[in-house]
């Protein structure tokens, strides 16, 4: 392994090296090929795709939450269907979509910005995947079956618990929740190696794009918050299944002690989406003002300043429970202090936008309209940190309008990188045009769905009704609000005629369609399975500005076996090579015991023996040496 | 401008914004502190934000950063510091002023159920207790401890217009004060998620001077009297032979289950159904026959009754002042 100029490698060899290459590197061919692939690409876009059909039902579960809602004493939807609605539009948008997706969009992406062939433990990464789907149709089969789960998104005891909700309701929630903890603590782990061991020599850590820190801090986030929901999430069904007591006052459980252990989880899993929007907010910045974000260290330490705080502020959902004042004043100044690192991010983007020369493409629209959406929430999350406004808006539509304007806040971003990258992703582009429509659109159905929502709240109108009398005065703002609905659901259609029109007959997309600054614009859109013909060496932060003349390259790597290069930790020098594992199924055979055990528990405590027994052949066929790979390998090592 | 809004929409309604008692004045007055400024930070951003965008974009060049730069941000930032700062004495000290109750008030406990409100006025002796359901009468200008229960799931207390809002945690017991300075009636509404009929449990807040509030109470003691005519003295027997009596009370019969809302003085209520509907003879009967067309999902069964039956039902029940 050595840094060589490409002029050393003539063109012939690089054909010669491409054949080869993807030879080693390709999934098997046909529906096997698509069932087995590790390739972190195809699982990637597999994931997105996914992630995003969830949204689009979560977005219709809205809409229809929508419609009830537009006028007073609405029989269009009972308490019964709205209550499972609006519990499977929460667990969708957070558990399905938003956590999976950026979790989806590292997966595709990190690798490509490390300059990686494949993320770390490729066979996991399709392990998580069919985990993750598993999850997303076990919520919908219920939904589907009048089983939805009805207790909220945050499945408050003792109203999820066994005595206030029987039938398989709850347990169905308790168990998508599972299914997506277990992907998303393996989507994280797979990012964390892969940015920490797989890098392209000369990407140092103070090297790495600003998107790369805020997946690296999310996943280390993902790792802290996961275990507490787990934990929860099993005592609930111990107390649903096993006649346990943790949530049952009258047996010496509590019942706060849920809240606890759920915020625990539930307040970072805010930032766990948020981080991850900065990040993305961070690239198309660079790309849209050609110019390096301003701050980098500011901006790194701000990422990892909010994934520190985010896990000393959960008690701010429980201000109007019995927890006691003086304890609630420290989680009013910790909260109001994750204003801070917020600031310097915006602040330190400005400066950017300043320095730049902006270009307003529709991935920078999207960048101004999430920075407008965003400090409008954010300013509204700093009013409820305090204990005693928050007594008056707490669990009403104020903050529905409040965590509507963060999380949409942060889809701005997310649309953005859809408009940045979808290049990358098809090798087309998306027609700018209609890009237009679908930002004017979505930005005035969101402050129109969302804004009246403030007054709402004031006006004493709780969160979770199914209806509400005529008398109290709330039908005017909520027919507004779901006007703007209308026009959300619209832009989202423009969107889907934007993408499904530019797969069909869009421009052909370059390389490097945007002249970017990180490393997945280096090589071919789509890229190919192996990512690139030659690892290229970083020679600065912004890895394709910087380069030389010379445009180093890594070469010794081996092409005719699937051969990856592992980098030390802090300064990325080239440390050791490894052997990326073959394409197979064995994941998904795991998968689908883990699958059989979960859903089997809801049902009998038989499930678990007999599934775990299913997990366990799968995990040992995963790990059976196969003849090919043996001898690969062989081969391999008399070479190293 | 949100007082503007407010006025437009809700003039007569019930509104945090419109305090009616010390403590949501006070809120308020957070509130306005809270909407200037960010008022005023949201639009330096965005103007900050649009006049970068905007300034320089025929320039072909991006610059590198300048002294002038870094100051401009550490700047921004230090002033976001102070507000927070700012905001969190205010804060503290709403919450310190909040927080304490004033000696000499009174005390009432309200029970959190699925899905109405038990409203319980201690006595002393305690054969004076009074309980009564979805219907809290306080004495104006007076400061009342709520002392606060659920015996099923979480449910919580909210009068926007008297105070911000305290969650019926079952196993734990919490307490709030408030005040009210306007006479007037005030709705609370449920404000935690508890299940089916989250929507529809409300509670009514009436504020009377002290003599009508000593009335009321006194009343509210006594136990219902055996109906004159004979019409309501059917309404009675049918009340006690029917599943009624399965679930609730009416003190002065031998009713007295305590799974429903206590019916000693129904007819004094304004609202049935935890606030649901005007408390008149026709929503009654409407609720009788069957609750689960105006609130599926509730505890209440489907009574079937005779005409003649609930006629004389309701005649009983209009007799329970």
């Amino acid at each position: 392994m050595r840094a060589v100029s490409p002029s050393e490698v003539t063109r012939a060899d690089d054909q010669a090296v491409r054949e080869e290459l993807e030879r080693t590197w390709a999934d098997r061919p046909g529906f096997i090929g698509w069932l087995s692939t590790t390739d972190h690409k195809r699982i990637g876009l597999r994931y997105m795709i996914t992630a995003f059909t969830f949204f689009l039902l979560g977005g219709l579960n809205a809409g229809l939450m929508r419609l009830q809602l537009s006028r007073p004493e609405n029989d269009f939807l009972g308490p019964d269907a709205y209550n499972q609605i609006f519990t499977v539009h929460g667990t969708t948008m957070m558990f399905l979509f938003a956590v999976p997706m950026m979790h989806a969009i590292g997966l595709y992406f990190v690798p490509l910005m490390v300059g990686a062939r494949n993320v770390a433990y490729p066979r996991m990464n399709a392990f998580g995947y069919w985990v993750y789907l598993i999850g997303c149709l076990l919520l919908y089969a219920g939904l589907f079956t009048n089983t939805g789960p009805d207790a909220g998104w945050f499945s408050y005891v003792p109203l999820a618990g066994p005595e206030y909700s029987p039938g398989k309701r709850s347990d169905v929630w308790a168990q998508t929740i599972t299914f997506t903890e277990i992907a998303g603590l393996i989507a994280a782990v797979e990012i964390i190696v892969t940015v920490f061991k797989h890098r392209a020599p000369g990407m140092s850590l103070n090297r790495i794009p600003l998107f790369v820190w805020a997946m690296l801090v999310m996943s280390f986030m993902t790792i802290y918050a996961m275990p507490w929901i787990a934990s929860a999430s099993l005592f609930l069904a111990s107390d649903r299944l096993i006649g346990t007591h943790f949530f049952n006052p009258a047996e010496g459980g509590d019942a706060l002690l849920w809240q606890h252990l759920f915020w625990f989880f539930g307040h970072p899993e805010v930032y766990i989406i948020f981080i991850p929007a900065t990040g993305l907010v961070s690239q198309l910045v660079s790309a849209f003002t050609r110019r390096e974000v301003f701050g980098y260290t500011a901006m790194v330490l701000a990422n990892i300043s909010q994934g520190f705080l985010a896990f000393g502020l959960w008690v701010h959902h429980m201000f109007t429970t019995t927890v006691p004042q003086l304890g609630s004043s420290f989680f009013t100044a910790t909260s109001a202090m994750i204003a801070i690192p917020a600031g310097i991010q915006i602040f330190c983007w400005i400066a950017t936008i300043w320095l730049g020369v902006p270009r307003f493409r529709v991935a920078f629209l999207f960048v101004l309209g999430f920075v407008i959406v965003f400090v409008t929430g954010g300013l509204s999350g700093v009013m409820i940190a305090s204990v005693p406004f928050d007594t008056q808006v707490h669990d009403t539509y104020f903050i529905v309008a409040h965590f509507h304007y963060v999380l949409l806040g942060s889809l701005f971003p997310f649309f953005g990188a859809l408009y940045y990258w979808f290049p990358k992703l098809t090798g087309r582009m998306l027609s700018e045009r209609l890009g237009k429509w679908h930002f004017a659109l979505f930005f005035i159905g969101v402050n129109v769905t969302f804004f009246p929502m403030h007054f709402l709240g004031f006006a004493g109108m709780p969160r979770r009704v199914y209806t509400y009398i005529a008398e109290t005065g709330w039908g005017d703002l909520n027919l507004v609000a779901s006007a703007g609905a209308v026009v959300i659901v619209s832009s989202v259609g423009v969107l889907l005629v934007n993408v499904l029109r530019s797969l069909g007959s869009g421009a052909p997309a370059p390389d490097d369609p945007w002249e970017a600054e990180s490393l997945e614009w280096a090589t071919a859109s789509p890229p190919p399975s192996y990512a690139f013909v030659h690892i290229p060496v970083v020679e600065g932060r912004s890895a394709l500005w910087d380069r030389s003349a010379q445009r180093p390259v890594v070469t010794g790597l081996r092409t005719n076996v699937r051969d990856t290069l592992v980098t030390t930790l802090v300064d990325a020098i080239p440390d050791s090579r490894h052997y990326d594992p073959r394409p197979t199924t064995k994941p998904l055979l795991a998968a689908i015991g883990i699958g059989v055990t979960f859903i089997a528990l809801m049902f009998t405590p038989w499930g678990l023996p007999v599934g775990s027994v299913v997990v366990l052949i799968g995990m040992i066929a995963w790990a059976w040496p196969d003849r090919r790979s043996y001898a690969e390998q062989v081969a391999y090592e008399g070479h190293a | 401008m949100t007082r503007f809004v407010l006025a437009l929409q809700w003039s007569g309604r019930h509104s945090a914004l419109d305090p009616a008692g010390p403590q949501a004045a006070r809120i308020d007055s957070l509130w306005q502190f809270l909407w200037i400024v960010s008022a005023v930070v949201l639009a330096a951003v965005v103007a900050a934000l649009l006049y970068a965008s905007l300034h320089r974009r025929r320039h072909a060049e991006p610059e590198q950063a300048g002294a002038g730069t870094r100051t401009v941000v550490i700047g921004a930032v230090g002033l976001t510091v102070v507000i927070l700062l700012v905001f969190l004495g205010l804060n503290f000290g709403t919450g310190r002023a909040l927080t304490i109750p004033p000696d000499g008030a009174v005390q009432v406990r309200i029970t959190g159920k699925q899905w109405w409100w038990e409203v319980t006025y201690p006595g002393n002796p305690p054969s004076y207790q009074v309980t009564t359901a979805n219907e809290l009468h306080v004495p104006v200008g007076e400061p009342v401890v709520v002392e606060l229960g659920s015996s099923d799931v979480i449910h919580s207390f909210w009068p926007p217009d008297l105070v911000g809002k305290r969650d019926l945690i079952p196993g734990e017991t919490a307490s709030i004060w408030f005040q009210a300075d306007r006479a007037g009636e005030y709705r609370a509404q449920c404000a935690e998620y508890c299940g089916h009929q989250h929507a529809k449990m409300a509670l009514l807040i009436v504020a009377e001077s002290r003599d009508s509030f000593d009335r009321w109470l006194a009343r509210q003691r006594d136990s219902a009297r055996t109906p004159a005519d004979s019409l309501a003295r059917r309404g009675q027997e049918v009340f006690l032979a029917s599943s009624c009596v399965m679930c609730h009370t009416i003190r002065g019969t031998p009713a007295g289950s305590r799974i429903g809302p206590d019916l000693t003085h129904l007819a004094s209520r304004r609202t049935i159904a935890a606030g649901t509907l005007p408390n008149t003879r026709g929503h009654l009967a409407g609720w009788i026959l069957d609750p689960q067309r105006i609130k599926p999902g509730s505890r209440m069964p489907a009574n079937p009754l005779a005409a003649g039956d609930l006629e004389a039902l309701l005649a009983y029940l209009e007799t329970l002042q």
